[in-house]
C-alpha cells in the first residue's frame, strides 16, 4: 500500500490553490492552512496522491484552498466519504478537515467508528467550540453555561472533550495543538502524517467573530506557559514559565507538583510515553484542563497497530490466492448447475 | 403399485410451513432443486416471520417456503396444491393458501392439546369438519422419524430433528422425484457428521416409503410438466444473489474494482453477504456503521475511481436521500439498490411492496434527477443490476435499482450467460495531463462529464455539494448558472432514453385493454394476461423496467389502447408518474398494499370485469 513519491522535490507553491480564501481576517484557519501547505511538500508524495475530504462548516472549505484532489461533502460525513476513498484507493494519502460540529455532533458516529477501525487517514479537527458558518450557535464542545444564539440562558449540555472520544474509541493517535503556534502545529501534523492509522489532531482554533478568545484560558500570553504542557516522547512532563512545574502520577490520578518543593525532583515526574497501548494515562492527559492542570499539547498518544486498510488488503490478497473463483464466469458456473 | 397411471399436471404449487427452526426452507429448497434438475421450471418464495425464533408453536413463529414447478412458470404461484404443515400454528396461518380439493399433509404428532390451543384453535381441526374440503393426510411424522433413526440417535432432540426430511420424502414420492440430489446435498453439507447424513437419508426414505403404503396418496400422485427452456446451462438463483452477481459482472466488464458500502437491512442484506464473499473478484466490501456511512463511503469510493454501490431497503433509502443528492451534484456514478419492503417507517420488514417508487423518483431536496430502473424477476435482477451499473458508469449519474422482497428472496431458474455475451461498459475517463480538462466540461451529445481519478497526473480538482460553475466546476451561486446546471442535470438523465430499448407489448394491437405493470409483479401480470388470451380475450400487456427515463415509445404505446389499467403493489405511484408524463391518456389503476404479491386469480377477475364493462 505504499504511496508513490514525487520524483521531484515539491514546494508549497505546488499545493497553492487559485481560489480566494474566504475565511474571516484573523481566523485561526489561516494558520492551519499555512501549516498544511508547508507539510505536504515535505511528506514527499506525488501531488496527485493527496486527497483532502471535508464535510460542512468553515473549516470544511479547506479542500478548495489546497491544490490536491479534493472533495467537499455534506455535513458530518467527511469521515465516511474519506473511508470510501481510502478503501477504494489505498494508494492515496487521505486528509480530513473537520470542525467540532461536523466531527462531534452530526458526524459523531462516523468519527468514532473511523477511529475504532484505525482507518488510515489524517484527521484535523478544528475546534472553535462554536458553529461559525451558521453564525454562532453552541456546539458539542461549547462550555457549559456559555450564552450563544441558541443558548440565551446558557448552555445546559455537558461538553465533549474530543481527546476523550478518540482515546475512548481506542484511537491509535491523538495530538493537540494551537492555531497560533505554527511551529508546534507543524510538528504534530508531521507526526500525524507519519502515523499509520487513524490520526486525529485537535487544533484549538479561535473564531474571532462568534467565539473570540474561547481558548484564552490556555492561550493567553500572560500565563500560557503555566497553562500549557507540551509533551515530548521519553521526557518528563515539565511546564511553567520557569520550567519549575511538573506532573506526577499519584495513586490512580495525576497531580501538579513544583520541582524543588517537598523534595520533588525531575526524577519523580511522569515520563511521557505516547506509545503505551494502555489508554489510562493518555486519557488522564487528554482530560487535564485549567485551572487545576495545564492542558496537554503535542502527541498524547501514538500507538502502533495494524490499520484497517493493511488488514483489508491482506485479506484481498489471500482470497485472491486461495479462491478457485478468479473471474465472474467462474462464479456463474460455480456450485450446482446443469445443462438443458 | 407403480402400475397405476399417474396424473398429469402442467404446474404444481407446494407450500412447506412449520415453526421457524423446523427446517422448512431446506425442505423447500431441496424439492425445488430436485424438480429443476428433473426438467421442471421453478419459482420459489420463502415466507419468513420477522422474529428469528418466536415462541415455539405460535403463529408468530411460522416460517414457510412456497415453490411452483412445471411447464409455464412466471411466479411462485398463488394458492398451493399441496400444503405441508408441521404443526397446528402453521396449519392455522396457512390454510388460506391451500386450494380447495388440494392436499394437506400434517404431522399429527404435533397436534397436542397444548399446541392446538397455542395456535388459537378451540377444537382440534383434524377432528372436526373444518378440513373436509381438502384431502387430508395425517402422517405421524415425528414418531416415524424417531423410529427411522433409532439406531443412530437416542436423545429426543437429535432424533426428532430430521422431521423436515420426512415431509420432503413424502413430496418426492407424490411428484415422482428421485433422491439423488438430496443425498448428494447431505453428503456435502454434513461431511463431518456421518451420523447426521445417515439419519437424514433414512428419514427422507421413511417419508417416501410411508406414502407408498398410504392409499389416499396413491390417487394423487402426479407427474408435472417439463418446461420448454432454451438450451443452455442453468442454475437456481435468488434475486438478491442475482443482483450481487450482476454488479460483479458489471465491475469486471468495466474493469473497475467494485466497492460496496452497506449496512444490514431486511430484505437487502443477502446482497451484502454475497458480495462480502467475493474478495477474490476484487469486491471491496465495507460494512458501514449506518446507512448514511454506507452511501457516503460509496460516494468517496466513486470519487476515488471504483464502481461504487450501496444496497438497502426503504427506510435505508430515506436515510441516504441527502447523500444521493450529493452524488447527483458531483455527477459521480453510484448504484443504489433498494430491495423494497412494506412501509412506511419500519413497516413490514419481511413482506414485499412497490411503494418506494416516489421515493426513488422524487425523494431528495432540490431538482435531483436520478436514473431509476426496476428488475422484474429474480433471475433478471442479474441483468438489471448490470444495466444499472452500466448506465450509471457511462452517464456519470447515480442510478437507483428497485427490486423487492419477493424478487430478492424468491428464486428462479437462471440460464447462465457467458461474460462475453454481455455488453461492454466504457466509463468516460479523463485523459491524464489533458490541459483542457475541466471537471464539469460535458460531452455535447450526452451532457456527461469526464471522470478524473485521484492519482491521475495533471487532473487535480475539487468537487462537492455546492453548486458548480458550468465547465470549470468551481463553486458558483450565480443565478443563471444554477438554472443552466439544473437543466443540464435533468437533460443528462433524459438523454439516457436515447440508448434504451423500445418498450415492448405482448398481445394484440387492437386489444380492448392494455395491462401495465412495472418491477416485481411481471410474473403474475403476464400469466393473468396469457391465460385470458388463451380464453380468447382481447388483452395486451406491457411491463416497465426502465422508469426514469421512460422508453421513448411509451407515449405511442399508451395512446393506442382504449382502456389502460396500471397494476402495482402501492396506492398508484407509477400510474401517477405516467399521468404526470402523459396528461390526456385516461388510466385505470389496480392497487394492493397488503405486503403480498398479486395473485393471478384476482388480476384475471379484475381484468374480466373491465373487459365486460
Amino acid at each position: 500500500m505504499a504511496i508513490e513519491h514525487s520524483p521531484v522535490q515539491l514546494t508549497k507553491a505546488d499545493f497553492a490553490s487559485d481560489q480566494m480564501v474566504k475565511w474571516c481576517p484573523g481566523c485561526g484557519d489561516h494558520a492551519i492552512l499555512a501549516s498544511i501547505l508547508g507539510i505536504f511538500p515535505e511528506i514527499g508524495y506525488k501531488k496527485e496522491n493527496f486527497c483532502v475530504v471535508s464535510g460542512i462548516g468553515c473549516s470544511s472549505r479547506f479542500p478548495y484552498y489546497v491544490n490536491t484532489y479534493g472533495f467537499h461533502g455534506i455535513h458530518g460525513r467527511a469521515g465516511a466519504i474519506a473511508t470510501g476513498v481510502k478503501i477504494a484507493n489505498p494508494h492515496l494519502s487521505v486528509w480530513i478537515a473537520s470542525g467540532d460540529g461536523d466531527a462531534t455532533a452530526i458526524g459523531g458516529n462516523h468519527f468514532i467508528h473511523l477511529i475504532r477501525r484505525n482507518m488510515d487517514m489524517n484527521y484535523i479537527l478544528f475546534n472553535n467550540r462554536i458553529y461559525g458558518l451558521t453564525k454562532g450557535q453552541y456546539s458539542p464542545t461549547t462550555k457549559q453555561g456559555q450564552v450563544t444564539k441558541t443558548s440565551p440562558f446558557g448552555v445546559i449540555d455537558y461538553p465533549f472533550n474530543p481527546g476523550e472520544l478518540v482515546i475512548g474509541s481506542r484511537g491509535t493517535f491523538f495530538a493537540r495543538a494551537i492555531d497560533n503556534s505554527p511551529k508546534t502545529l507543524g510538528e504534530v501534523c508531521r507526526a500525524m502524517a507519519a502515523h499509520d492509522g487513524a490520526a486525529i489532531v485537535e487544533v484549538l482554533q479561535n473564531c474571532v467573530i462568534f467565539n473570540d478568545k474561547t481558548h484564552a484560558e490556555v492561550t493567553n500570553r500572560e500565563f500560557k506557559e503555566e497553562r500549557q504542557l507540551w509533551l515530548e516522547q521519553g521526557k518528563p512532563m515539565i511546564f511553567g514559565k520557569n520550567r519549575d512545574k511538573g506532573i506526577i502520577l499519584k495513586g490512580n490520578h495525576l497531580e501538579v507538583v513544583e520541582i524543588g518543593k517537598d523534595g520533588i525532583t525531575e526524577e519523580d515526574l511522569l515520563v511521557h510515553d505516547a506509545t503505551r497501548e494502555n489508554t489510562g494515562v493518555h486519557m488522564m492527559l487528554a482530560q487535564m484542563c485549567p485551572p487545576e492542570f495545564p492542558m496537554a499539547f503535542g502527541v498524547i498518544r501514538a500507538v502502533k497497530a495494524p490499520t484497517y486498510n493493511q488488514i483489508f488488503e491482506k485479506q484481498m490478497e489471500e482470497a485472491n490466492q486461495v479462491s478457485p473463483i478468479k473471474c465472474v464466469d467462474d462464479l456463474l458456473n460455480s456450485g450446482d448447475t446443469w445443462e438443458v | 403399485m407403480t402400475t397405476k397411471t399417474l396424473n398429469e399436471k402442467e404446474n404444481v404449487v407446494v407450500r412447506f410451513v412449520g415453526d421457524s427452526g423446523d427446517g422448512m426452507q431446506l425442505s423447500g429448497t431441496l424439492f425445488s432443486e430436485t424438480a429443476a434438475l428433473d426438467g421442471n421450471d421453478i419459482a420459489t418464495f420463502p415466507d419468513y416471520p420477522a422474529e428469528i425464533r418466536a415462541p415455539h408453536n405460535t403463529i408468530a413463529g411460522v416460517s414457510g417456503f412456497q415453490v411452483q414447478i412445471g411447464k409455464r412458470i412466471y411466479s411462485s404461484g398463488d394458492n398451493c396444491d399441496v400444503l405441508v404443515a408441521m404443526n397446528p400454528a402453521s396449519l392455522k396461518s396457512n390454510l388460506k393458501w391451500a386450494k380447495k380439493g388440494g392436499i394437506i399433509i400434517v404431522d399429527i404428532d404435533t397436534f397436542t392439546d397444548d399446541a392446538i390451543q397455542k395456535a388459537g384453535y378451540t377444537n382440534n381441526p383434524l377432528e372436526d369438519d373444518s378440513l373436509s374440503s381438502y384431502i387430508l393426510v395425517k402422517a405421524p411424522m415425528t414418531a416415524m422419524t424417531v423410529e427411522a433413526v433409532k439406531d443412530i440417535f437416542t436423545d429426543k432432540r437429535s432424533s426428532e430433528r430430521s422431521r423436515n426430511m420426512f415431509a420432503l420424502g413424502m413430496i418426492f414420492y407424490i411428484f415422482s422425484k428421485d433422491l439423488t440430489h438430496t443425498d448428494a446435498y447431505l453428503d456435502k453439507k454434513f461431511k463431518k457428521s456421518p451420523d447426521v447424513i445417515a439419519a437424514n437419508k433414512a428419514v427422507v426414505r421413511a417419508g417416501y416409503n410411508f406414502c407408498e403404503n398410504t392409499d389416499v396418496i396413491q390417487a394423487e400422485r402426479a407427474v408435472v410438466g417439463h418446461a420448454q427452456m432454451p438450451k443452455g446451462k442453468y442454475r437456481n438463483i435468488t434475486g438478491n444473489i442475482a443482483t450481487a452477481w450482476g454488479l460483479l459482472a458489471a465491475a469486471e466488464k468495466a474493469n473497475l474494482p467494485l466497492f460496496l458500502g452497506s449496512y444490514p437491512i431486511t430484505p437487502a442484506t443477502d446482497i451484502l453477504i454475497e458480495l462480502a464473499k467475493h474478495k477474490s473478484l476484487g469486491a471491496r466490501v465495507f460494512q458501514a456503521e449506518d446507512e448514511i456511512a454506507g452511501i457516503c463511503s460509496a460516494i468517496g469510493a466513486s470519487f476515488a475511481g471504483a464502481m461504487a454501490c450501496t444496497t438497502t431497503s426503504g427506510p435505508g433509502l430515506s436515510l441516504k436521500s441527502e447523500a444521493i443528492g450529493l452524488a447527483v451534484m458531483t455527477e459521480l456514478p453510484l448504484i443504489i439498490v433498494d430491495v423494497q419492503r412494506g412501509g412506511p417507517s419500519t413497516g413490514l420488514p419481511t413482506k414485499t411492496e412497490q411503494s418506494d417508487l416516489y421515493q426513488a423518483l422524487f425523494g431528495r431536496n432540490g431538482e435531483a434527477p436520478c436514473i431509476v430502473i426496476a428488475a422484474s424477476s429474480s433471475a433478471n435482477s442479474f441483468y438489471y443490476a448490470f444495466e444499472a451499473a452500466r448506465l450509471s458508469l457511462e452517464h456519470m449519474t447515480p442510478t437507483i435499482l428497485l427490486t423487492d422482497g419477493y424478487l430478492g428472496n424468491g428464486s428462479q431458474l437462471f440460464r447462465i450467460p457467458k461474460m462475453s455475451e454481455l455488453p461492454t461498459i466504457n466509463p468516460p475517463f479523463a485523459t491524464p495531463n489533458d490541459t483542457t480538462y475541466m471537471p464539469y466540461k460535458r460531452n455535447p451529445e450526452t451532457l456527461v462529464r469526464e471522470w478524473a481519478i485521484p492519482g491521475m497526473e495533471g487532473l487535480r480538482h475539487r468537487i462537492g455539494g455546492l453548486e458548480k460553475l458550468d465547465g470549470k466546476g468551481s463553486v458558483s451561486t450565480e443565478s443563471a448558472n444554477h438554472q443552466l446546471m439544473v437543466n443540464n442535470r435533468a437533460q443528462k438523465v433524459q438523454k439516457v432514453a436515447d440508448r434504451l430499448p423500445d418498450q415492448k407489448v405482448m398481445g394484440d394491437e387492437d386489444a380492448e385493454l392494455l395491462v401495465v405493470g412495472w418491477g416485481g409483479t411481471e410474473g403474475a401480470l403476464k400469466l393473468a394476461v396469457e391465460e385470458l388470451r388463451d380464453e380468447g380475450k382481447k388483452i395486451a400487456f406491457t411491463h416497465f423496467n426502465y422508469i426514469m427515463p421512460l422508453p421513448k415509445n411509451t407515449g405511442d404505446i399508451l395512446k393506442k389502447y382504449k382502456k389502460i389499467i396500471v397494476c402495482e403493489l402501492n396506492m398508484g405511484q407509477f400510474v401517477n408518474y405516467l399521468r404526470m408524463n402523459f396528461e390526456n391518456i385516461p388510466m385505470l389503476q389496480y392497487n394492493k398494499v397488503q405486503g403480498l404479491p398479486f395473485e393471478v386469480s384476482e388480476l384475471k377477475e379484475k381484468f374480466k370485469q373491465i373487459l365486460g364493462e
